[in-house]
């Protein structure tokens, strides 16, 4: 078994979180990981991508090389694209839909969206909107996450485990609207995929 | 057996707490910070009594470091690499006044300038003082590397470097901990006059450590943290440094590698093994992320004898990290690349926050300065340096830390008045406080602006050195009462700011104006 995951999105959006989420559920599991992370300057509003690599095997490398991702995962649209040239061909895209417009030269979210239907293999939904909707507004990087969950090759108990270790500190109404929000974007995934 | 699941930089924090260390010594900089913050917010470390909290700048870190260490005890001192530049006058005289308690001098350097001005690679500074260097390529060496490193700096009573990349720093893995070692009891040196570096003593100290190099060139070959893998491919022989080790395997999916293959993890560079991969093979690769140190010792000046390949001959760029894509590519593989990046995706670079200070004081100042030419405004290292970008565009130099005061003084003296200087108040305490005692001895006409946002903001958030001591710091040194000015960048106050910029600009003489507004990310989250 062997998953290369570019976390993608801007700097704060979480990206952080679902790479916390998932190593702790592959740790939980036997598995080696390894995990690069941005640091510094660039998590000032700029983009922001994480490495992270789960494994059976050893893993040579923090970095995953260029077109070996199994998987792309971005909480903001225009990021899931900025990585493609490290996506395998058969690889997926897992992206919210809710453009981050922090950049006057933002390109319009419709031409966006027609880039990523235009791809292959892609999960496309508007995480921040169903967080909303189920009342875990602050969630929307665990719906994504939960979009992601039937791409991982994770039981999907693992990954609520890890939520439960990662936010039990935050009490048990986060952990539940974190959980929600991981329900939540798997179904959307369920049906759509 | 106890397996954590660590940053490059938190092993090494954790490997020096098991390692029993007394004290660690750092200034925030990326990648280096969390090595010490790690420490600070350890349970472990409070209960041991481990001393954490930042230091005003690198040499004051490296100096305390090495008083600790002239005490018996075990200490750490962390930096970025051109943190080392800051630190050089200690660090490499400490080099000659050799250690009594273990000291692991740590340095996380920058290849690609991913938060940072330039990318020197610090192991020269490790040759330059002739000490060992340790260059992990993973997280389990990092943290097995700190305990080898304060054994041998105990050995040979030596300073002790361990140089990382931002990779290894900010990349998290399982670590295997191992038995934890007390601290050292206060003891002093058995030679009082060990430190002392008067010429007779140094002349004595230098040829020890001279002498020291055989030991430390025995250690590279026998540590064990040079390795050599056979191969039967003699073809090629590749020297792969520290992390360079695992884009190499990574390009072997059962991680046999058909060449010889020599693992570069410890400096002085080990000569038996160098010497057989060098008689063995037809050519050399050399991969190393940095400058292209082993690559020039091995080719020579004048590249006779052995074929290398590496940074020199364009195999591999000359500048920037390296990753698996341009190892393979060094040696012949076919490229892997997915789909182009579409062409409407835009860039999309750091930016100041919403709501941060920086924003408003960069506008006030923006809109007074606009009577005169432009190109008047010296800025330093932090957040505000993105005031470079636009829409702002409002400064017009980021060189060092503590530059911005300095340069602007010293284009004053050239006649560019006004001139203005533009610091933030953690590095203002770092290197700025010296500079405006310059300024103020020269009746330098500047302006500074000292913008305070009460931490250190761009590393994310550390302490500020200086906070709540800035006025009474500008006053001691001697700038004059009435040209000290405290604003609230709000843009509620944007007129009256915009006037007391404009009257010291107007000055003939050295004032400072302190925008004062708590950062809007320490800000948040304490709420």
């Amino acid at each position: 078994m062997k998953k290369d995951i570019i976390l993608a999105g801007v700097g704060g959006q979480g990206i952080l979180s679902i790479a916390a989420t998932i190593g702790f559920a592959a740790v939980d599991m036997g598995l080696h990981l390894k995990q690069a992370e941005v640091h510094g300057m660039s998590q000032r509003g700029g983009d922001v991508q994480s490495h992270l690599r789960i494994s059976d095997k050893d893993i040579a490398s923090d970095l995953i090389p260029y077109g070996k991702a199994d998987m792309i995962i971005s909480v903001e649209p225009m990021e899931s694209l900025r990585y493609l040239p490290m996506l395998s061909p058969e690889g997926w895209v897992i992206t919210n839909t809710k453009p981050f417009i922090n950049i006057s030269n933002y390109p319009d979210i419709s031409e966006l969206l027609k880039e990523i239907e235009s791809l292959p293999r892609y999960i496309a939904l508007d995480a921040d909107k169903i967080a909303r909707e189920i009342g875990s507004a602050k969630s929307a990087n665990m719906v994504v996450l939960g979009a992601s969950a039937p791409f991982l090759d994770i039981p999907y108990e693992k990954l609520e485990k890890a939520i439960e270790m990662l936010f039990g500190r935050k009490g048990e109404s986060v952990v539940k609207a974190n959980k929600n929000a991981l329900k939540a974007g798997l179904e959307y995934s369920e049906k759509n995929k | 057996m106890q397996k954590l699941l660590l940053l490059g930089d938190e092993a090494i924090a954790q490997a020096a707490i098991d390692a029993g260390i007394s004290g660690i010594y750092a200034y925030p900089g990326t990648p280096s910070t969390e090595i010490t913050e790690y420490v600070q917010n350890s349970k472990e470390a409070k209960e041991k009594g481990i001393r954490s909290s930042w230091s005003a700048n690198e040499k004051t870190a490296m100096e305390a470091a090495l008083g600790m260490s002239y005490a018996g005890k075990r200490s750490m001192v962390c930096m970025k690499h051109v943190g080392l530049n800051v630190a050089a006058d200690g660090f490499i005289n400490s080099a000659i006044t050799g250690v009594n308690g273990g000291m692991l001098v740590v340095a996380a350097d920058d290849p690609s300038m991913h938060s940072s001005q330039n990318e020197q690679d610090s192991r020269f500074y490790g040759k330059f003082a002739l000490i060992p260097i340790l260059e992990p390529s993973n997280q389990q060496e990092a943290y097995d590397m700190v305990h080898y490193g304060f054994e041998i700096s105990e050995k040979y009573k030596i300073p002790v470097m361990l140089r990382l990349t931002t990779r290894l720093a900010h990349s998290r893995a399982g670590v295997v901990i191992k038995e934890k070692k007390e601290q050292n009891k206060l003891k002093l040196p058995s030679n009082l006059t060990q430190f002392v570096l008067l010429p007779a003593i140094a002349r004595r100290q230098y040829k020890d450590l001279l002498n020291n190099q055989n030991n430390f060139n025995k250690e590279s070959d026998e540590s064990g943290n040079n390795k050599y893998f056979e191969g039967k491919d003699k073809k090629l022989g590749i020297i792969a440094c520290g992390l360079a080790y695992n884009y190499l395997m990574e390009n072997y999916h059962d991680r046999i590698v058909p060449h010889p293959v020599l693992k570069i993890s410890q400096y002085p560079l080990p000569k038996k093994l160098v010497e057989k991969i060098c008689n063995e093979c037809e050519e050399i690769l050399v991969l190393e992320d940095g400058y292209p140190l082993v690559e020039e010792l091995i080719k020579g000046f004048l590249s006779r004898g052995i074929i290398v390949k590496g940074r020199l001959d364009g195999t591999i760029p000359r500048d920037g990290e390296l990753n698996p894509n341009i190892v393979a590519k060094s040696l012949g593989h076919k490229e892997t690349r997915g789909n182009d990046i579409p062409s409407l995706v835009a860039p999309r670079p750091p930016s100041l926050c919403a709501g941060c200070p920086h924003i408003d004081s960069y506008l006030d100042l923006n809109q007074v300065l606009e009577e005169f030419t432009k190109g008047r405004v010296f800025a330093d290292i932090g957040c505000y340096t993105l005031g470079a970008l636009p829409p702002y565009n409002s400064i017009n130099s980021t060189v060092d830390m503590g530059a911005s005061i300095t340069m602007a003084k010293g284009a004053a003296d050239a006649g560019l008045v006004p001139s203005v200087a533009v610091i933030g108040d953690s590095t203002f305490a770092h290197s700025g406080i010296t500079g405006l005692l310059d300024a103020v001895n020269d009746k330098s006409p500047i302006t500074v602006f000292i913008l305070d946002n009460a931490t250190t903001a761009m590393t994310g958030g550390q302490g500020s050195a200086a906070t709540g001591k800035i006025e009474n710091i500008c006053r001691g040194i001697g700038v004059e009462d009435e040209h000290i000015h405290i604003l609230n960048p709000l843009k509620k106050h944007h007129e009256e700011n915009m006037k007391i910029i404009q009257q010291e600009l107007d000055y003939h003489g050295v004032s400072v104006i302190i925008p004062r507004r708590e950062c809007i990310q320490t800000f948040g989250k304490k709420k």
